[in-house]
Formats: structure tokens, sequence, C-alpha cells
């Protein structure tokens, strides 16, 4: 990104010395404070830090919409001049969507579920604007013309629930932008989107803020949307502004070593060498995999979808296989079929000399063993009314292992996953997201499984803490000369743990084959395209010039 | 949409079929000769048989449910052991008042709950809230009778601003037919209101979390609008829910308050049936009401889906 188009005069938005208090009690005083950065006419700055690094909430304070816990405790936040921080609730009202506009991240959540998305739009107008009903729904029309929607009068008139993902966020930059507000906070507008519809919403920010000259402050934990979007980039830790400045200085010369851990963290888009390990025993082979949901009953013809089609892969001893690929892809489908969490339509899932595919439930039990899951959410896939001990050593013990051992191994195990053995009778809550998903990886190794399937395993995770859960299990893969199945939407994460990857477009897998050959010589479109689409990619995270 | 009530009202045949069989047998195996109750005490063994005889209690079971059966789907439910009248023409005189006490109480009922649930809702923690929930604690708790009496005593008997008990039909004069069911209503509603009014504040409260709440705020909507347009419609499902349950149980409170204010209701039939053990009677009356309740689910699931765009059948 260049600076030099950027406006130049008073800022959009001056922040300064802004404090925003914790409830007493929290781990630290302030969410964040003394808090000082600038948005100028046509530019884009990236608040970037991990959880808790209190982003959203200096967005949210800007817009006024903090929840009561968490009160303004000092300083300023001059929108055009005026300080937004001590506006009244009326003032407040009538600036929001008018001068400020926000968009957030959960496109499925954020907009009203029993609203037209028309309607929605037409409230915003309806409250600002003193447009009869015709303009306002011309107005509407076009604002959805403006940020690329397909068939506007049909999304006028469409629920959110009728809409994908990609639609809706759009519906939400509809809403934002339809008075042309001066500043535009977007709260990671396009973290919970694929990458390719990422990457055409990023586009269509960039192409509107350039268009309106609107500044925009945008919130993200991805370093790679940094580099496609920024301007200038400012750098939060716990609450505290660590370093700001323009993105290539950011990226290249970073001053600050937490800033500098943070970039270095981010995972490569160039594979790792790994040789393979050919000889090793096979694990797991599918043949045909095969899954079909729907397909109506016997009264009623419904639609079926083929989530998986003809699935083929091989896993062998200490070799990590990925499948890539977009939401509704059936990667995930595809492992809960291997772990016969669901069953296949079609096919065979050999485990070793066993085909696991359509086994009754009756004798599949004591094959349960040896496939174990890692799932996405930590917060969620532990119980939170038992100790992890207990958690740790249910599996076992369902196989018949006495307590005393089980427990024994749930120690050892703690110390494999790096986590204190004396904190086994403790509850999940008192854990990290980080520590929980360690915990998670003990209690599926707790089983001695043959295949350990990670099903986007870090993906809900830090970027700091993932580059040390994937250290993790690469090493407790090469440790137990395990065989693992990493199912991920992050083709950085693939590149770095992976030997072999596939790519899964609508249940059909498109390209498998070496990581390296995958990512650096792609055959299919829909990999290429894949590829293209991931933010960042032309840039090697952590490769510092000397300041 | 019109293949779904279709399909609903006939899965309903079923469940009247089985409750008819429950309730015919159910009678039946209770201790207890209807036609010795009819007969009196003084009646000869020969007097007792002759009406046992004359009423079919004489036939085998599976006989009597096949005769009663066939003639309840021509419109006829026998004759009260009892009141010496038709069934149906006991139940049709009776209906009105039952009805008509469960209208208003609902009415009442959902016109107070539904604002007082969003206001508490909305000054969630504030002394409005904690009014409004202790209030709600204490409709719980109180008896329908004590209401009932209480208030009798109260508004009857100390101010003598409203009757104390009885029953005009509406067509005898909308104003004393109304002014008598006052009462009544109210000590059916309290515990509705104190239902209805904890799921509106829990219902609205778990909604204003919601992302598109804050979507809403960031927009520049003003609070009320916010909390009408944007919360209360996403919380109805669970308070129509609850609405439905609270017909339900409507329909068992009636009897009580019925006795209590004199009301001659189906629910005051109901007692007097069950005393006196008239069969036919007391079948038609349970028929009646698992008919209501099946019609009741009916009526919500289709409102669940004129609130809700997400659900569709």
């Amino acid at each position: 990104m260049n600076a030099s188009s950027v406006g130049e005069g008073r800022p959009v938005l001056d922040v300064r010395d802004l404090s925003i208090a914790l409830p007493k009690g929290g781990d630290r005083p302030f969410a964040a404070e003394k808090v000082n950065f600038t948005v100028k006419r046509g530019e884009i700055v990236c608040l970037v830090g991990e959880s808790g690094s209190g982003k959203s909430v200096i967005a949210q304070g800007v817009m006024g919409l903090l929840p009561k816990a968490l009160p303004i405790a000092g300083g300023e936040a001059f929108l055009d001049g005026e300080d937004v921080a001590k506006a009244s609730e009326a003032r407040l009202r009538e600036l929001r969507c008018v001068r400020m506009a926000m968009i957030f991240q959960e496109p499925m959540t954020a907009l009203n579920p029993v609203m037209t998305c028309g309607d929605q739009i037409d409230e915003v107008l309806r409250e600002h604007t003193q447009m009869g009903a015709d303009e306002r729904k011309r107005k509407i029309i076009q604002i959805f013309e403006q940020v690329r929607m397909p068939d506007p009068p049909r999304i006028y008139a469409s629920y959110p629930h009728q809409l994908s993902g990609g639609q809706r966020q759009r519906v939400m930059i509809a809403m934002a932008l339809v008075l042309e507000p001066d500043l535009l906070i977007a709260d990671e507008p396009t973290t919970a989107l694929d990458v390719t519809t990422q990457a055409q919403i990023l586009q269509l920010i960039k192409d509107i803020q350039r268009d309106k000259g609107m500044g925009v402050l945008f919130i993200t934990h991805d370093f790679g949307v940094v580099r496609e979007i920024a301007h200038r980039v400012a750098v939060l830790r716990l609450g505290e502004l660590v370093e700001m400045g323009p993105t290539d200085d950011i990226l290249l010369r970073p001053k600050h070593p937490y800033s500098r851990m943070l970039i270095s963290s981010v995972p490569s888009m160039h594979p790792a060498e790994r040789p393979r390990a050919t000889e090793s025993k096979l694990v797991l082979r599918t043949e045909n995999l095969t899954k079909i949901y729907g397909g109506g009953s016997l009264f009623s013809k419904g639609h079926s979808v083929k989530a998986a089609d003809k699935v083929n892969i091989e896993i062998r001893q200490g070799e990590s296989v990925g499948i890539v690929g977009e939401s509704g892809s059936g990667k995930s489908t595809v492992a809960r079929c291997i772990a016969r969490l669901i069953d296949p339509t079609e096919g065979r899932v050999r485990l070793g000399e066993d085909d696991v595919a359509l086994m009754p439930q009756r004798l599949l039990r004591r094959h349960r063993r040896r496939i174990q899951i890692v799932f996405q959410d930590p917060y969620r896939s532990l119980n939170p009314r038992r100790t992890v001990g207990d958690s740790i050593i249910e599996g076992p013990m369902n196989f018949g292992m006495e307590r005393s051992e089980a427990w024994a191994r749930a120690r050892k195990l703690m110390e494999t996953v790096r986590l204190d053995p004396d904190s086994l009778d403790r509850y999940p809550h008192q854990f990290s997201g980080g520590q929980r998903q360690r915990i998670c990886i003990a209690r599926a190794l707790a089983m001695e499984p043959e295949l350990l399937i990670a099903d986007e395993a870090v993906s809900a995770l830090d970027v700091s803490v993932q580059a040390q859960v994937l250290d993790l299990l690469d090493e407790i893969r090469q440790r137990l000369n395990l065989a693992m199945l990493f199912i991920t939407h992050d083709l950085r994460v693939a590149a770095q743990v992976c030997h072999e990857v596939a790519v899964m477009e609508k249940g059909i897998v498109v390209e498998y084959g070496p990581v390296a050959d995958v990512f650096l010589r792609p055959q299919h479109p829909y990999t290429k395209s894949l590829l293209a689409a991931a933010p960042g990619r032309d840039w090697e995270f952590g490769k510092f010039e000397a300041a | 949409m019109f293949a779904f009530i279709a399909r609903r009202l006939v899965a309903t045949i079923p469940v009247l079929l089985f409750v008819a069989i429950f309730v015919f047998m159910l009678l039946r195996l209770t201790p207890g000769d209807p036609a010795a109750v009819i007969a009196g005490d003084n009646a000869t063994s020969d007097q007792v048989a002759a009406i046992r005889a004359k009423l079919g209690l004489d036939e085998p079971l599976h006989t009597q449910f096949f005769i009663w059966s066939g003639k309840a789907l021509a419109g006829d439910f026998g004759e009260s052991f009892f009141f010496k009248k038709t069934v149906a023409e006991l139940i049709v005189q009776r209906i009105e008042p039952t009805a008509m006490l469960a209208l208003c109480t609902l009415i009442l009922a959902v016109s107070i709950a539904v604002p007082l649930g969003v206001l508490a809702a909305a000054r969630q923690g504030g002394w409005v809230d904690r009014a409004i929930m202790g209030f709600s604690v204490l409709g719980f708790s109180v008896p329908v009778f004590v209401v009932g009496y209480l208030l009798i005593y109260l508004f009857a008997i100390q101010w003598g601003l409203l009757p104390v008990q009885g029953y005009r039909r509406i067509a005898e004069g909308f104003g004393d037919f109304i002014i008598r069911l006052i009462l009544p209503s109210v000590t059916l509603a309290v515990i509705y209101i104190a239902l209805i009014s904890r799921i509106t504040r829990a219902s609205v409260i778990e909604t204003l979390g919601e992302d598109y709440i804050r979507t809403a705020r960031a927009k520049g909507l003003p609070g009320r609008t916010v909390l009408l347009r944007h919360a209360l419609r996403n919380a109805a499902v669970p308070i129509i829910t609850v609405i439905g349950i609270g017909i339900a149980l409507l329909i068992g409170g009636v009897v009580v308050t019925e006795s209590v204010y004199n009301i001659p209701g189906v629910g005051r039939l109901t007692v007097d049936a069950v005393l006196a053990r008239d069969f036919p009677v007391i079948q038609v009356v349970i028929l009646m009401f698992s008919f209501v309740y099946v019609l009741i689910n009916l009526v919500i699931d289709i409102a669940y889906s004129f609130f809700d765009p997400r659900i569709r059948y």
C-alpha cells in the first residue's frame, strides 16, 4: 500500500489517551489504556492484536456501544472534531450510521433474523432522513448494486437466513454505507468468511473506501488481512498500543518485541520441507467414501446433497495428511465418516485390516479407541462440570483400565502436552484456550489411538498460541509415530504441518498430493483460486529487515 | 402450509381414539355402579338390574364401546345419567361461560404480562424489575381459591364494587356479562400473568444479548424501537409456547374458579359429573378437552411460523 494517496488535513477520527475500564476483579484494571491513534480521510488503519488486546472494545467505545460493565474511564475520541467519548446517548444516536458506521464479525448473527434485509436498511433511512417510501426503496436497491449484490430486488425481500455468509456481509456493508458516513469501523468483518469470499469483501471495502474517501478503522487479528488492506497499522497488546506506523514499516521493521513475536508466529504459505515416510505402515485408507445427506423420506421427495463424493485418501504411520477446503466443501464430513461419528453412505474406511465404514455399532465399539479427534472449539468440547483429569481418564476406563493406572497415564500425558500434572483436578474454565486445546490433545492421546484427527483444532486460537499448539502436535506425531489427519480451512496451517494435502470442493477431492506440489505447482483451477485468495500470500511474514 | 394443517388435523384422529378408549376403560374399571347411584338408596336389586339393562351396562365392554363410539361419530353422545338431558345439549349450554371466562383471562393475562415482562427486561436489575418479579413470585405461590375469596371479600363484600358470584349470558347484555366476569378472570389470570411475564422477561433479556441488537443500536435507533421491533419479536417463540401451555392449564384452573364464583360452566359440569359417576358426560368432557389441547398445539405451531420466518412447515 502506498501512503501518498491518503488525504491530509484534520483526521476523521482522533483518539487521544482513551481508557476503558474493566470490571473490578479482572486480570487488569483497563480493557484499553491511554490509547492514541488517528484515522485520516481516505485511509485504512488496522488495529491488530490477539484476543483480549482490547481492539474491539476501542471500536465499541468510539461508537458508544460499550456494555455498561466497560465504561470509558478517560480520554477523548474526536469524530470530525466532536468528542464522541463524552457525547450524550441522544447525540450518539444521531451520529451512528450517519457520520460513523460499523460492521461486525458475524454476518450470521449480526442481522435480525425476523426482518427482511430491505426493511433492516429501510429502518436506517426512516430514522435518519426525511425520504419518502419510494425514494428509500430506490436508495436501498442502489446501495445493493454498489456493494455488487446480484439481483438487488430479491435481496431486498429476502430474510438473512436465505442468503450466503458473503451476501449477508454485503447487506451489513450496504447498511453501514447507505448514508455515506465519514468513518467506517469494521470489526473483523471477514474472519467468519471463506477465503475466496474474504478476498471479495476486502476488495469491496477497499474500492468503496477509495471511491467515497472514507476513513476506515479495520480491526483484525490476521496479518494477512493487514497486508492486503491497511495503510497504517496499530499493534495492541493487553489494552496498550505498543506500536503504530505505516504497514510496510510494521511488517518489515517492527520495533516492539511483541510485534516481532506476533508477526513471526504467522505460519508461512511456503510449504515446509518434510520427507515422507512411504515405507511405513498404512494406517487408514478410504475407498470411494461417499456421504449423501437428505434424499427425502418414504413420503416426500427431498433434495439430496453429496457432502462427500468418492473420496480416496491414505494416511501412513508418522505421516500427516491435510484436507483443506472452504465451508461446505465436505472436509469435516470426511473426518466424521472416518471416525464414524456419522455413517457413510457408501465406500470403505479401512483401518488397518478392518473396514469400519459400514460396521454395525455393536462391533464398532472396540475400534473406537483407534481413532481420536481433537475438535475446533476448546471452550465447548470439554465438559465444564468434570475435572480435566476425569475427562482424560474416562475413555481408558471405559475400555477397562483401572482408575489408578489411567490416572498415572493422565499425569504422564499432561507432561507430554506441557501442562502441570498437578492441575488434573482442576476444571476446564480454569485454563486458557490454548491450555484447553492441549488438554483435548491429552484426552485424545489417552486412548493410544492409531490415527489422530485434528478438526480445525487450531482455528479458534490466537496466532502465537496456534504456533505453539502446532509445534506440539508435530512433536507428538514424530515421537509417537502417529498418523494424523488435519482438517483445516487455513492454507498456512496446512502448508506447515502436512506431508500431503487433499483439496476439497463441493464434496469432491479436486487435487491430492505432496504439500509442495499442491502449493507450488497447483493444477486444478479451484486450488489456484484458493491460493490466490489467501490474504498476504505474497508476503513472507517474520523475515524482518534490520531497523 | 395447508398441507401441514390438514396433516396435523388428521393426526388428531388417533389421539382422540386413544383418549376415547382410555377414558372408556378407566371409568368402567373404577369401582362403583352408576345404575345403583341412579336408582337411589332404597332400590331393589331388580330395579338396579333393570336400569343397568336399559343403559346397556350389562353388555360386554367392547360392545359397549362400539355402540358408544358409533353413536358419538353421528353426534349422539347419549344421555346424561344424572342430569336427564342429552350430553350434547348439556355441553352446548355449559360451554359459553367457560369459553368466555378462558378468553377474558387470556386477554387479560397476555395484555398485562407481556408489557410487564418487557419492562422488567429493559430495566434489568433495577427496582422496577425487582418489583415485577416479586409480584410474579407472589402470583405463583398463592393458590387460586385464596386469590378468589380474597378478591370477593375486598371488591364485592367490603367495597361492594362488583357482584359476588354468578354468570349472565352475553345475550342478556354486555355490561351485566362483563361485570360478572371481571373477578373470576382476574383470579384466574394472576398465575398466568406471573408465568408469562417471567418468561417474557427471560426471553427478552436473552435476545438483548444478541449481535443483531448491537447492530440495531449501531444504526442509531432509539431504545424503544430496539426493544419492541428487534428484541420482542425475536423473543416471541418461547413466550408463545408458554401462553399455549397456559391455555391448556387454564382449562384445569377453570374448574376451581367456576366453583368459587358459582359459574355454570364446563368446569362445574365436570365436577358434578365425576361426583355422580355420570359416564357419558365425563367421557365427552375429557374427549372435548383433548381435542382442544391438540387444536391449541396446532395454533401455536402456526403462530411460530408467523413470528419467525425461518420456521416453515
